[in-house]
């Protein structure tokens, strides 16, 4: 097909600009804008029988109207695709960084992808051990799931996220892969991520769109990098963990154009199809019938001014399965990883774990672990007006349980991979220190076979901190006292 | 599929395209809300707005690709949906097209212009007539029963407008869709064949004979619904509540167990994952009234929320159709939409998209009339067919931020009578269902309290009435200990708050991984007849001086907390603890007493 090129552009707003007289041009198709620099990438956003509105992803600062050629390619954006790209970075237009040429492959693919069918999902239930008693307890992540991290600037997300990847038990083997896309970041995170991860020996693939690179071209990036990951899952048969950071970067970009193009805004300025367009992200998560491999996502943003109420954290736990949210108030008092238990939530964990899947107390256990946690916020909230010394002893066991589950539970070395069945044995640990009656979420049933004697549970709802210090309790009972049921993948 | 229905083929050319809203000319011989095919891949699209030769669609595909130039075909229809035998048990999506046969054709991953029907055309049905040759008919009255499932008789009733005389019936045995069931001659002498399907617009209410009060409860086997916040047959409930507080798992309780014959269930702009989890769940759950698989009373309706947005609109009138389709042939249907904000999202997208003038939060001024129009298609009534049917519809509504005062919530409220709110501090400690007893209300309690009365235990209304109260008191407990902790309160208000943490933990909650995941109403009764029996009886002892703490020691409590672990049908059981409470409590009374004697000498 013979490309046709037209002189002059009509108008320049932003970053967009209108082409007159222009027949035969597709619906989000790619224009090249050639400058005097060169080529500049951009999609077709509206047309019409004699004009076309133009969305140019590397801005369109120095464009001379009178002079500026545009050529459009009859295509939408596509990424060629072959199993080449392992270990190659590119940046956040798929175009090669590394200085090893570009891609040659007959299978280019638009980057927007087209929706699965409902149908053709299988529903995730493989739980995945990342190795923190935290997650794998509370929040388990299932493979195939889309989990979003919520975190605030500042706060170690890209650790965690980095220790997930390489602690996921999927590290190392031949048909796993990271597909890493930053969006908007720091060169330094960028590079922290690509050092720790290839140093490691993971299979990676980055998109990189740098804080300093052109605002529009995050639209794309994370796309490209999606694009990619199904390729690997669903063409190669990998298991894929999908990194996107940071989000936040990605829907002010969104909004950027939005209001380039006059569009009526909703909630604080961001467009009204912000929902839709994140779901087009978030739901090429997933594992495919008749197919090996699956698709993970973790995407990571930064709450602006730690408010989850924010349209982007918020649209964005309307869409994901879940959410791990830090908490800065944690950070400060130097536990890590700083999750914030109870806003966080792992919606396909109910059918990856228990008998079976991971141990059958596990469902009963997390679920009292919430209910306890969540009484230690309102005895905080008490003591700190009435004073610790006024409590009653069961709010005090309250407050050491909370304490000791803090310290010990969610807390954890940067090195340190816990075993499912160790969490869940230090979970029966950290709940016999409370009274019997506090237990109203475990059948009778389990109380009885996974409440050891030794571990002075009483009855009579004195608490174990009267008795014995909930520490010496925490010795006394060995680590490995218990078979471990789960069996090792 | 019926591209024959225009007599002449209507042609126009499309001149803009800005996403899923594309501009015409050559319209002027199409009507409003027709459905056209737009461009040379026959993309499904409706008409919004006409102007002169001009006209906009809105498209319900991507419009990738499309250029300017490129036809729009007219359907000479609105967007219909087609009704027949073999829509239960099967997933469609938003625009009535079959995702199974769909994932046959092309895969994984859906594709654009594939068109097909929800119901496959060629497949037999044993069928059963049930009138002869020289009967007379008229409109709603039931030609010949069609075996759909093992739960649903589907029934061929003669169109609207057929009055006449059978001439022609089917034998029984079986019979493909597409063949006629029966023929009638009309009063006007108009033969009339009469199929199993039939084509239906999809924003038009199927009309019915009356109205009928909704005075029968919907049972839905969740004790804090059943028992506090009823909702009828017919009755219309929303579901609001922020990310995370169990919309979904409530909605899936609610299709799982609901005494409805027909579940229709709309996945409106909500996760695919959701919607796979019910193919996958359904087929091997036992509906608890019929004992067979639930997938046999079940239609799916998806739009997830990476398919395109104008079918996220349809959706629900899709859903809303095919849940009319089934109360027409008498049954009881519930109808569950997640999430109703989606729809409206999808109505301030492309309302956006065709600039109007926005009125609150950029949504469209007509928001409000659209919601009423939806909500009002629900309802108990007497069908045509002089049957007894009702429609429930339950919507979940996803408030950005958790804020009740938002437009969607707030106009939904005025259009529903049972409201039952999430509350996030309860999802965040893991109680489920998460629904607020302080927020949420149900006006059907009193018009179901007859029903409950005669059909289940006549204290329903006073068993209820007495643990809101305490619900209530206790809330005004609870600020109290917030600021000044449990021990400056005397012992009557402390067994309020024992009470109503027993109620919390006992009754209300309910584990949807266990037996307990359907609570029959008998049940429920008998565990807030034990926990109310206790506070009363504690009540007495404390106001003659037995202090709390003796009461609070005693076992039985925590097997009070457990008592819903007990299956349903072990009455020895919950018979047991309630007498073993008594005792226990008389035994607290007597030994205070003869302590007090002591005292005294």
């Amino acid at each position: 097909m013979a490309l046709t090129e037209y002189t002059g552009i009509d108008k320049i707003n932003g970053p967009i600009v209108m082409l007159k007289g222009t027949p035969g041009v597709g619906y989000d198709e790619v224009v090249e804008v050639l400058a005097a620099e060169g080529a500049r990438l951009g999609r077709a956003i509206m047309v019409s029988g004699d004009a076309v509105m133009v969305q140019v992803f590397a801005g369109t600062e120095g464009l001379v109207p009178a002079t500026s050629r545009a050529r459009f390619l009859g295509r939408p954006l596509e990424i060629a695709l072959s199993p080449a790209i392992l270990g190659r970075t590119f940046d956040g237009l798929g175009r090669p960084l590394d200085g090893s040429g570009p891609i040659y492959s007959d299978l280019k693919r638009n980057i927007n992808g087209a929706p699965m069918n409902p149908m053709a999902r299988v529903y995730p239930r493989d739980f995945i051990n990342t190795g923190f008693s935290s997650i794998d307890v509370l929040m388990t992540l299932i493979r195939g799931q889309k989990l979003p991290i919520f975190s605030g600037s500042g706060l170690p997300h890209n650790q965690l996220a980095i220790q997930i990847a390489s602690q996921a038990r999927l590290v190392g083997a031949e048909n796993f892969a990271v597909v890493f896309a930053g969006v908007g970041i720091k060169h330094d995170d960028a590079a922290a991520f690509t050092s720790s991860l290839s140093r490691r020996g993971t299979n990676l693939v980055l998109f990189q769109n740098l804080a300093d690179d052109p605002v529009i071209e995050r639209i794309a990036t994370p796309r490209y990098a999606l694009t990619a990951a199904e390729y690997l899952a669903f063409d190669l048969g990998m298991h894929v963990l999908v990194i996107i950071t940071d989000i936040t970067s990605y829907c002010e970009a969104l909004r950027e154009l939005s209001v380039s193009r006059g569009e009526i805004p909703s909630r604080k300025g961001y467009p009204s199809y912000l929902y839709s367009d994140l779901a087009s992200l978030y739901e090429r998560a997933g594992v495919l019938r008749g197919k090996e491999g699956s698709i993970t996502f973790l995407p990571i943003l930064t709450m602006p001014n730690d408010d989850i109420t924010n349209p982007v954290p918020d649209q964005t736990g309307f869409i994901t399965e879940g959410q791990i949210v830090l908490s800065r108030e944690l950070d400060a008092r130097g536990v890590y990883p700083p999750i914030d238990p109870l806003p966080s939530l792992s919606r396909l964990m109910k059918d990856g774990i228990g008998k079976g899947y991971t141990r059958e107390d596990h469902p009963s256990v997390s679920s009292q672990l919430f209910a306890c946690y969540s009484r230690v916020q309102e005895v905080k909230a008490l003591a700190e007006v009435v004073g610790r010394d006024e409590l009653g002893e069961e709010d005090k066991a309250y407050l050491s349980f909370g304490e000791e589950f803090e310290k010990t539970y969610v807390n954890q070395a940067k090195d340190e991979n816990r075993d499912i069945g160790q969490s869940l044995d230090m979970s029966w640990r950290l709940l016999a220190s409370l009274p019997q009656s506090a237990l109203t979420r475990i059948s009778m049933e389990d109380i009885e076979k996974y409440v050891k004697p030794n571990q002075r549970l009483n009855p009579d709802g004195v608490p174990i901190s009267k008795a014995a210090p909930a520490d010496t309790a925490l010795v006394e009972a060995p680590l490995e006292a218990e078979p471990n049921v789960f069996p090792p993948k | 599929m019926d591209e024959k229905i225009g007599k002449e083929e209507k042609l126009g050319s499309i001149l803009m395209i800005n996403g899923p809203v594309v501009r015409a000319a050559g319209l002027s011989r199409f009507a409003m809300r027709e459905l056209v095919q737009v461009g040379e891949l026959g993309l499904t699209g409706e008409i919004l707005q006409m102007d002169g030769d001009e006209g906009v669609i809105q498209v319900y595909e991507d419009t990738t690709g499309i250029q300017p130039g490129e036809p729009v075909k007219g359907l000479g229809r609105p967007l219909s949906v087609c009704l027949g035998p073999g829509l239960i048990g099967h997933i469609i999506d938003g625009i009535g097209r079959p995702l199974d046969r769909l994932m046959e054709k092309e895969g994984g991953f859906l594709s654009r212009g594939t068109r097909l029907d929800p119901i496959d055309m060629d497949r037999s049905w044993e069928v059963t007539p049930s009138c002869k040759v020289g009967d007379a008919v008229s409109s709603g009255m039931t030609i010949a029963s069609v075996k759909e499932t093992d739960l649903i008789i589907n029934r061929v009733v003669a169109p609207l407008g057929v009055e006449g005389e059978v001439e022609y019936v089917a034998a029984p045995g079986f019979c493909k869709t597409s063949e006629p069931v029966a023929r009638v001659r009309g009063t006007d002498g108009k033969l009339t064949s009469v199929m199993m399907y039939h084509y239906w617009p999809v924003r038009t209410p199927r009309p019915y004979r009356e109205r009928l009060l909704p005075d029968e409860p919907l049972i839905t086997g969740q004790r804090v619904i059943d028992g506090l916040f009823p909702i009828s047959k017919g009755g219309v409930a929303a579901i609001p509540g922020g990310f995370g507080t169990g919309k979904t798992v409530t909605q899936h309780q609610l299709a799982k167990w609901s005494d409805a014959k027909v579940v229709v269930y709309i996945g409106c702009g909500e996760r695919g994952n959701e919607m796979t989890q019910v193919l996958e769940e359904f087929p091997s759950l036992e509906d608890p009234y019929s004992k067979k698989p639930l997938m046999q009373r079940t239609i799916l309706i998806a739009n997830t929320s990476n398919m395109p947005v104008a079918a996220r609109e349809a959706s629900i009138y899709t859903g809303i159709t095919i849940a009319e389709y089934y109360r027409d042939m008498g049954y009881d249907v519930a109808m569950m939409a997640d999430s109703t904000s989606r729809w409206a999202e999808a109505l301030r997208e492309l309302s956006g998209r065709l600039g109007e003038i926005p009125a609150e939060e950029g949504f469209p001024a007509y928001l409000a009339t659209r919601l009423a129009e939806f909500y009002e298609r629900a309802g108990k009534v007497r069908t045509f067919g002089d049957k007894t049917a009702s429609i429930s519809v339950i919507g979940a509504v996803s408030p950005p931020g958790g804020d009740f005062t938002e437009p969607v919530t707030r106009h939904t409220k005025r259009f529903i009578r049972c409201f039952w709110a999430l509350d996030a501090s309860l999802a965040h400690a893991r109680h489920f269902p998460a629904i607020s007893w302080m927020d949420s209300y149900s006006e059907y309690a009193e018009e179901v309290r007859d029903w409950y009365h005669r059909n289940v235990d006549s204290s329903w209304a006073a068993l209820r009435d007495e643990a809101r109260s305490i619900l209530a008191e206790d809330d005004v407990v609870q600020q109290t200990i917030r600021l000044m902790g449990e021990d400056v309160l005397p012992d009557s208000q402390r067994l309020i708050a024992l009470t109503a943490s027993l109620l919390k933990n006992g009754y209300l909650q309910q584990n949807s991984f266990s037996d307990d995941s359907f609570c029959p109403p008998v049940k429920g009764l008998t565990i807030l007849k034990l926990i109310l029996d206790f506070h009363n009886q504690a009540r007495k002892l404390v106001a003659a001086g037995c202090p709390l703490s003796l009461i609070r020691k005693m076992k039985e409590l925590m097997e009070l907390t457990h008592v819903r672990e007990l299956p349903a049908g072990d009455a020895a059981g919950f018979e047991s603890l309630g007498k073993r409470i008594r005792e226990r409590l008389e035994k607290i009374g007597a030994e205070r007493l003869a302590h007090e004697e002591e005292e005294g000498n």
